[in-house]
């Protein structure tokens, strides 16, 4: 572990201002990395093993069908997290998640993290929180899409 | 306005007094009995009023009866209130013909004959003071009511025989009237005959009165004057609390008796048409065969699921919420909007309910479950 | 006949005797040209028969009338600096936005306006002054950030905001930040207007709630463009409009990162018969939206007002 990768990863709104020594246990299980346009980040069915924090550029978390190609389900930028599967078994991708710009990341093993978490039950219920506030806001935003806001009954 | 210089005539007198109105070319316009009920109509004399007929009203509930007594107003009110004399059920806007790629605009003249309200009761006065706020004062007058309201010369009869279903001096409106009258009058039916005290609000108010033969009021029928309303008042036994009302509605909109209302309450809107202060209005366009365009304004209700219509359906779509509105409108929001109670007490959407909801006793039960909320408007709190 | 009746005069020149008493009488509009912005929404440009265009403040309204058919109320979508035709962009939802949309170049449509209150842009710089003057810092020429956040066809009334602050801010600094959502790419309105703002500087995002071949802009909420957008939320005004969905949940997001209440502004709406308080129609609580509204400031009772069922 670098202590570049390490500013990297107290830098990422997941973890600002979380205690120096958890930042360390989590960039003990990162590393950094950057991704072309195009290329996967993570594909549906694989094991899910990592959680990648966006540094920069933008992810496009898609699933593909027939006739209709890829279809986009929801864009994130920087500062953005992708990747939950890694979380709770099966531990498997439901969808894919492709770099739309030059994507870079920090991919944090979840095997390992899984593994901390565990052994500092402290710093697992810490993580915990700021990943179920993440996967509420994102809960939420999905709900009212599911709505057709600006649609034809939607659009009062 | 001051009891000093009130006069006294006699039924002779408000025939002349209807007379000399005629004669100035005011439309004569007074209580008459129609279908059964004290409605607005033509007046030219005495006859024409509702003399020796008496109403009887509670919620629901409204009969005449004529007793054949030479009292001319001991009624209370009708469903008919003045605000259709001012405010018709219908007004045309304008109209347009089409002229080539043109429209030719064409609008109807707001010069009306003056009108004369005779028998407008002190709660009409004060409704008519509700509606001015609305239609009249505020940012954009309407030239209809403006000219109609400006003209109308108003013969107020004070209340000596309120009904059951009037609640003014919770209101502040009545029996008596202070201002806003070129004439008031209170009849007096006592041992010394059948006369009226009138008043005088108004320099052509005296104009008037100097045309009719009148003598001067005694003590004593001031007097009389006075125990006719502290009688009215005592009788007005219906009431509702003012006290922080509004407040109290704004902060219950989740209580169970909406629904509880919602359940006898059909949405006809009756309510709305007899209210001397509801103003909520359409505006329709139409296209005559040959083209010609108009547009007219006609009374609405917010009881209607149209009225609250926005593309796609209604935002009021249950009795419910209709009622809640009508309700907080008259007694919370038109406050806000207006600076003044949206009821007078007259008791006519009491009366003329056909299901008998009166708004007191509604009032009275939020008040009395204060902070009570319907089962599913809150999550862990329930009705009590 | 009456002397005020049925006398033919020219087109537009016909006024009441006293100016502001007919003000339920719409002025005649040529329509001058038309945009299809998306498959439902079309843009008319109007021109007064006679006389002069009107003045207004960017968010307010007009009572539009297509000829032997209705009224609706629909937000002026021009500039007020703007030297040309006065804009407004209809959807059409029913009958009378049927015929407006309908409506084909030399076409007369009725004007009545503009009704209602204005996003307040003079305000917006007002309030940021005495906020710097109080501070006593030195940066009196630097102006707050502005956030506009539009929801579909909600852009429309906002779409003059955004030229005005644009115009103004070229000099004064202060940044103008602009999040739109739409449906999906189809339904985006003002595309050309968003390059411009792009271009004059502002921070344009512009989101979709559901993809489409060939987008490769953002997809999700307005809230999560919202949410990666650069201003200062101690020192900025929002100005929101789309379905009160989305404002309330705009309003949140913005609350939520320390804005004040008081200087988020949303755009309300409901049936608006009259624009001149008369009609009843438009009341929202102690509102009536064509009076009050429809720029109100999500504070207080406006913020009740949109969680209060039926209203």
């Amino acid at each position: 572990m670098t202590k570049e990768l390490a500013q990297l990863v107290a830098g990422h709104p997941l973890l600002a201002g979380l205690p120096g020594d958890a930042v360390a246990t989590v960039a003990g299980c990162a590393r950094n990395m950057a991704f072309s346009p195009g290329a996967l980040l993570l594909a549906e069915g694989d094991p899910a093993d990592t959680l990648y924090l966006v540094r920069r550029g933008r992810v496009a978390i898609e699933v593909h069908s027939p006739g209709r190609g890829q279809i986009v389900i929801e864009t994130v930028g920087p500062g953005a997290v992708v990747g939950w599967s890694w979380l709770v078994p099966p531990y498997r991708w439901h969808f894919d998640a492709r770099a739309i710009d030059p994507v870079g990341a920090i991919a944090v093993d979840g095997a390992c993290l899984r593994q901390k978490a565990e052994a500092d039950p402290a710093l697992g219920y810490a993580l915990m929180k700021r990943v179920a506030a993440i996967l509420l806001e994102r809960l939420q935003m999905t709900r009212v899409r599911v709505l057709d806001l600006y649609g034809d009954d939607g659009a009062r | 306005m001051e009891t000093a210089d009130a006069r006294l005539i006699d039924a002779q007198g408000l025939d002349a007094v209807i007379a000399v109105l005629g004669e100035l070319g005011y439309d004569t316009r007074g209580p008459v009995v129609r279908d059964g009920a004290v409605m607005p109509g033509t007046v030219t004399g005495v006859v024409d009023l509702p003399v020796g007929y008496h109403d009887e009203q509670a919620p629901g509930h409204y009969q005449l009866e004529y007793r054949g007594d030479n009292t001319v107003f001991a009624w209370a009110v009708g469903p008919g209130s003045w605000k259709a004399e001012l405010f018709p059920p219908t007004q045309e806007l304008w109209r347009a013909t089409r002229d080539g790629g043109d429209l030719t605009f064409s609008e109807p003249d707001a010069d009306y004959r003056p009108l004369a309200l005779i028998g407008a009761r002190p709660c009409e006065l004060a409704a008519l003071d509700v509606l001015d706020r609305v239609l009249r004062d505020g940012g954009t007058p309407d030239p209809h009511y403006r000219a109609r309201r400006d003209g109308a010369f108003i013969v107020v009869a004070e209340c000596g025989v309120p009904a059951a279903t009037c609640f003014c001096t919770s209101m502040g409106t009545g029996p008596g009237a202070d201002v806003g009258f070129d004439l008031a009058l209170t009849e007096l039916d006592d041992g010394a005959g059948h006369r009226f005290v009138v008043r005088v609000g108004s320099e052509r108010g005296a104009e008037v009165l100097a045309g009719v033969s009148s003598l001067p009021a005694s003590p004593a029928n001031l007097e009389g004057r006075r125990q006719v309303l502290a009688a009215a008042a005592d009788a007005t036994t219906r009431q509702l609390s003012v006290d922080g009302l509004g407040a109290l509605l704004a902060r219950n909109l989740d209580h169970p008796r909406w629904d509880e209302a919602a359940q006898r309450c059909l949405a006809c809107g009756n309510c709305t048409l007899v209210c001397p202060t509801c103003f909520c209005s359409d505006v329709r366009d139409t296209t005559t065969l040959t083209g010609e365009i108009r547009r007219q304004r006609s009374w609405a209700s917010c009881f209607d699921l149209d009225h609250s219509y926005l593309h796609g359906g209604p935002v009021r779509a249950t009795t419910s919420s209709r009622y809640r509105q009508w309700l907080t409108h008259k007694l919370s929001t038109w406050w806000d909007q207006f600076g003044t109670s949206g009821c007078v007490g007259c008791g006519r959407c009491i009366a003329w309910c056909p299901v008998g909801i009166d708004l007191t006793e509604e009032a009275a039960a939020i008040r009395s479950t204060d902070g009570a909320v319907r089962p599913g408007a809150a999550p862990g709190r329930v009705s009590s | 006949m009456p002397a005020d009746q049925g006398v033919a005069v020219p087109t537009g020149l016909r006024r009441g005797k006293d100016r502001g008493t007919r003000a339920l009488t719409p002025v005649p509009y040529r329509v001058v040209s038309r945009r299809r912005e998306t498959d439902d929404v079309t843009t008319l440009s109007l021109a007064p028969v006679a006389g002069v265009a009107m003045a207004f403040r960017p968010g307010q309204f007009n009572m539009l009338t297509a000829f032997g058919v209705g009224e609706a109320a629909i937000s002026i979508s021009s500039a007020p600096s703007s030297s040309g035709p006065l804009e407004h962009t209809v959807r059409d939802v029913g009958t009378v936005t049927h015929s407006l949309c309908a409506a084909r170049v030399g076409d007369l449509v009725g004007v009545r306006g503009p009704f209602g209150t204005d996003w307040g842009l003079a305000e917006v710089d007002d309030q940021v002054d005495t906020l710097h003057t109080l501070g006593g810092t030195t940066h009196a020429h630097l102006r707050g950030d502005v956030v506009v956040v539009a929801g579909g066809i909600g852009l429309a009334p906002l779409r003059g905001a955004v030229y005005e602050l644009l115009a103004r801010r070229s000099h004064d600094g202060g940044g103008v930040v602009v999040c739109v959502g739409a449906r999906d790419p189809s339904q985006i309105v003002f595309r050309d207007d968003l390059e411009e703002w792009t271009r004059a500087g502002a921070e344009v995002s512009v989101t979709v709630d559901v993809s489409a071949p060939g987008w490769t802009g953002h997809v999700g909420l307005v809230t999560s463009v919202l949410g990666d957008a650069h201003f200062d939320p101690s020192r900025t005004t929002a100005l929101v409009c789309g379905p009160e969905i989305m404002m309330r949940f705009t309003a949140r997001a913005l609350t939520d990162r320390g804005m004040d209440p008081g200087r988020i502004r949303v755009s309300l709406e409901r049936n608006m018969q009259c624009g001149v308080a008369w009609c009843g129609h438009c009341q929202l609580g102690p509102f009536l939206l064509c009076r009050d509204g429809p720029v109100l400031p999500y504070a207080g009772i406006v913020a009740h007002l949109l969680t209060e069922p039926e209203r």
